[in-house]
């Protein structure tokens, strides 16, 4: 191929505040029954102010922090200003120039290096639902935090975006800031795509945004699909549109929503309703130190604590759910004298459902399963020793070569002790001392 | 003498003496509305059911020796404060049918502090204008010849209370729509510091610079009232943090030794002669008072108006955005003309490629604005000038020049773009009996100096009792 992908990545994070990103209205608007969760700050009636909630704040600063920004100082609101029904107010308030989180990087297991460009606080729309020719608008999602991830156009394949963001996924719901449900639209994804040159750095006059995609795999469809029809384009020696498309699951293609030549202008300005944003040392400090561990310094941590392998690291601490639960495992199973590594081996090679266990329960599992290999080797041939005195005669028939007559041993064996014993082990042990 | 004549004091006094009841007093109120209304289009909307409702409610608690601050005094609202339950126009015919859900924080104070709500004051539509003029229901009269404006946006309110309709009414000033009201009806208007009264529920106009007041009869009432609506709001994120303060306490301090300063560029070029005459009469009401009275500049001042009909436009296509035809029932094409030169004018001005040219250069001369005040109050307690370089107007006479009518702001509008308190008072009467004021400008949360400074001037000077000859 004479061209190499550049993609960037957009993505929305809606956080699981209790309230709305500028009024005391629940932000849970799931299932909720339409319009039952406003007031008239999300509904922007004439005379209503947003006044910012702090804990959104807080979450927006984490997923910077946990993505390796810089925190700005001093930060502000702006007004973007566009028409469309389901916004209220007919502007959303976002962040322009001067974002809470920026010049972030988050690296891939391929050891490159994704910059993110930005990370910034704005609000959800109200959602439109048009049935037939009639539109209906439910403002309770209207005002619902959420985040916006901006990267660089780092990305050369479907793989690495695939990566970063199952990444992404997995250091919002481990900072517990959103449930990063793809299907309920938590999790929001815009992909930049376009092809440059394979020769030169230089980027492409042109960019194609891929709107509002709400699956891994379809973000992988959508932009193999671009790159294909870019790439025709292109060998036709023509230029690819400037537009945003949307991807058409049972087409299964993109199709063009809007050109644009030009950005559009959305006559950004201060919001003058929210006092700018100062952000101490301190703040920052605090924050850091009250925050839940991302999901690479578990991965370390687990690595550096527990001995483990790579492999059982990853698996361990892919989600949050599954490492808390081994680590409560490990606490509990200390006291019964069984080490990290086994339980990690039981939990990954037995493939437990942590949802119906609990952890003591767990550990009594492994127990009773390890109690086979338990048995004090000395009490095992204080046992057999026993048995070889009683039964005279079959311990003569094995040595006069009747094979069988040591199962019978086993057997006998295995009836004295109340315990279970692991038959192959004993028959092994047996074997050995009739051999002498 | 009707109780409607009343200042807020003296009614309160009769209400507690039990000279008479807040019945009486709202009859009154209403009887004058019902004469004088059809000729001065103050009201737009009349609450006599509500009103007389709350003066019974009233009538009960002042028996119970309930002691609230505005307890069955009639008060009207300027139609931008958000009502529950009663229409809320912002006198555009956009909202002409427009019922709140809700009560602005300071409706709500107002309503606590026991006053009857005779109903609802016309304006320029939006507040946009100085005149009342632009008022999509029909301008409101000047009392003191109705053939001359009254002054806005507060037009209908300044006029309830002029014409003793109301004993007190609510105002917003963005650019000096409380003070050129107040001073071309003979009354005392608030423009408080930015922040200091809530925002919440009052139809915005431009965010920045809209400031929450109120016109009364007198200084002492006005600071009365200010007791009730000042203090920071969960509901506004630009409130400031609250001071537990008296604003009636020092009323009668007087000004002696006092230092006040006269803005030398607020009396250049363009002052009418008549308000120059007033001004000065002032001045030396003030010396003789024992003020020191020294000359300072705020070099910034000629560049106010333009710096204000960037940013107040900008806030204001922002602002009128939600108007969109969806929610309220009435397209854009219901904006009168005032709002939609507005709209284009901000639109225009925050386009990108023009943003920097406009919008961020006149917030540039907004901190250069803001400075000069701050240096000039290293050196003096209070500022004073006129309100208007003009007396009130005909009717008519500028609706037509809307750069001339923006001008009649020049000397109101660097409050705004500062956000410091400023005081209108009454400062005597043209050669045609028409009101002219003065406005005292203070430091942020000044207003109980101005309050000072305003009520000495007052007891000196007592235009407040020349009435209109209706």
């Amino acid at each position: 191929m004479n061209y190499k992908a550049v993609i960037g990545l957009e993505v929305h994070v809606e956080l699981k505040t209790k309230s709305k990103m500028f009024c005391g209205c629940s932000a849970d608007y799931f299932t909720e029954k339409p319009n039952t969760h406003t007031c008239p700050v999300c509904l922007g009636l004439p005379g209503a102010l947003p006044v910012p909630n702090k804990k959104a704040i807080d979450y927006c600063l984490m997923i910077g922090l946990a993505l390796n920004c810089r925190i700005a100082n001093f930060s502000k609101f702006d007004r973007k200003n566009y028409f469309y029904p389901d916004l209220a107010k007919g502007f959303q308030i976002s962040q322009y120039d001067q974002p809470f989180c920026l010049d972030g990087v988050i690296e891939l297991s391929n050891g490159k290096k994704i910059g993110i460009t930005r990370v910034h606080m704005e609000e959800d729309t109200a959602k439109l639902t048009h049935q037939g020719d009639c539109s209906l608008i439910d403002f309770n999602r209207s005002g619902v935090p959420l985040v916006e991830i901006v990267t660089e156009p780092d990305f050369e394949n479907t793989q690495e975006v695939v990566e970063y963001l199952k990444k992404l996924q997995r250091i919002v719901r481990f900072l517990n800031v959103s449930d990063a449900d793809m299907e309920k639209g938590n999790m929001r994804l815009e992909p930049n795509i376009s092809l440059r040159k394979a020769a030169t750095r230089q980027l492409p006059r042109y960019k194609v945004e891929v709107k509002n995609i709400n699956s891994f795999r379809f973000v992988e469809k959508a932009i193999a699909y671009e790159l294909k029809r870019q790439e025709e384009i292109l060998t036709d020696k023509a230029l690819p549109s400037q537009e945003t498309r949307g991807w058409d699951e049972n087409k299964q293609k993109t199709v063009s929503q809007r050109i644009k030549e030009e950005a559009q202008d959305y006559r950004y300005f201060p919001e003058p309703d929210i006092p700018p944003l100062h952000f101490s040392e301190t703040q920052i400090l605090n924050l850091k130190s009250q925050m839940p561990e991302t999901p690479s310094a578990t991965f370390a941590r687990f690595k550096a604590n527990y001995n483990l392998n790579e492999y059982y690291t990853e698996i361990l601490t892919r989600e949050k759910s599954l490492a808390n639960f081994f680590e409560e495992t490990v606490r509990i199973g200390k006291k019964h004298k069984l080490n990290p590594k086994q339980i990690a081996n039981f939990l990954i090679n037995k493939n437990v459902d942590i949802n119906s266990f609990l952890p003591a329960k767990l550990v009594q599992t492994i127990l009773n399963s390890r109690q086979e290999e338990q048995i004090d080797v000395i009490e095992m041939e204080r046992i057999i020793g026993k048995v070889l005195k009683e039964n005279e005669k079959a311990v003569n028939d094995y040595k006069n070569g009747k094979q069988n007559a040591i199962m019978f041993l086993l057997g006998q064996v295995m009836r004295t002790t109340k315990q279970k014993l692991n038959a192959k082990e004993v028959k092994e042990k047996l074997e050995k001392i009739l051999a002498q | 003498m009707n109780l409607n004549q009343l200042t807020i004091r003296q009614a309160k006094d009769g209400l507690k003496t039990k000279k008479f009841s807040s019945v009486e007093l709202t009859q009154d109120c209403l009887k004058q509305i019902k004469k004088f209304n059809p000729l001065l289009n103050s009201f737009i909307t009349i609450t006599e059911k509500g009103a007389l409702e709350s003066a019974v409610k009233a009538d009960k608690l002042i028996s119970g020796k309930q002691n609230l601050p505005l307890l069955g005094i009639p008060v009207a609202l300027k139609d931008l404060f958000s009502t529950k339950g009663i229409k809320t126009t912002a006198a555009a015919n956009v909202l002409r049918n427009y019922v709140p859900e809700y009560d602005a924080t300071v409706v709500k104070k107002i309503k606590d502090a026991g006053a009857v709500i005779l109903g609802k004051t016309n304006l320029d539509a939006w507040a946009h204008g100085s005149s009342g003029e632009n008022s999509d229901f029909g301008p409101a009269k000047n009392p003191w010849n109705t053939e001359y404006v009254p002054g806005g946006s507060s037009s209908g309110s300044a006029v309830s209370v002029a014409s003793e309709m109301s004993l007190a009414a609510t105002g917003t000033d963005t650019g000096g729509s409380i003070r050129l009201p107040a001073s071309f009806n003979n009354l005392v208007g608030l423009k408080p510091t930015y922040g200091r009264v809530s925002r919440f529920g009052i139809i915005a106009m431009s965010s920045s610079l809209d400031s929450i007041g109120h016109l009364t009869k007198t200084v002492e009432d006005n600071a009365l009232f200010f007791g009730i609506t000042a203090g920071s709001d969960k509901f506004d994120a630009t409130t400031l943090p609250d001071l537990t303060e008296n604003f009636t306490k020092n009323l009668n301090t007087g000004v002696s030794g006092l230092k006040i300063g006269i803005p030398k560029e607020f009396l250049a070029s363009g002052l009418d002669s008549q308000v120059k005459a007033k001004f000065e009469a002032a001045v030396k009401t003030f010396e003789n008072l024992g003020a020191k009275i020294t000359g300072v500049s705020l070099p910034h001042t000629d560049y106010g108006i333009a710096a204000y009909y960037i940013i107040q436009p900008s806030e204001v296509s922002s602002n009128l955005a939600r108007y969109d035809g969806i929610r309220y029932g009435l397209y854009r094409s219901y904006f009168g003309d005032e709002a939609k030169r507005r709209i284009m004018l901000g639109t225009y001005t925050l386009s990108s490629g023009y943003y920097d040219a406009y919008y961020k250069k006149a917030m540039e001369v907004r901190t250069l604005i803001k400075n000069d005040f701050t240096q000039v109050f290293q050196k003096v307690d209070a500022l004073i000038s006129p309100v208007c370089p003009t007396p009130p107007w005909k009717l008519g006479e500028k609706a037509n020049d809307p750069l001339r009518m923006y001008l009649s702001d020049a000397l109101t509008v660097t409050v705004n773009i500062a956000g410091i308190p400023s005081l209108s008072v009454p400062a005597g009467f043209s050669a045609d009996n028409l009101p002219i004021g003065i406005q005292i400008m203070g430091r942020q949360l000044s207003e109980s100096l101005l309050f000072q400074i305003g009520n000495a001037f007052e007891r000196q000077t007592l235009y407040y009792k020349q009435k209109p000859n209706l």
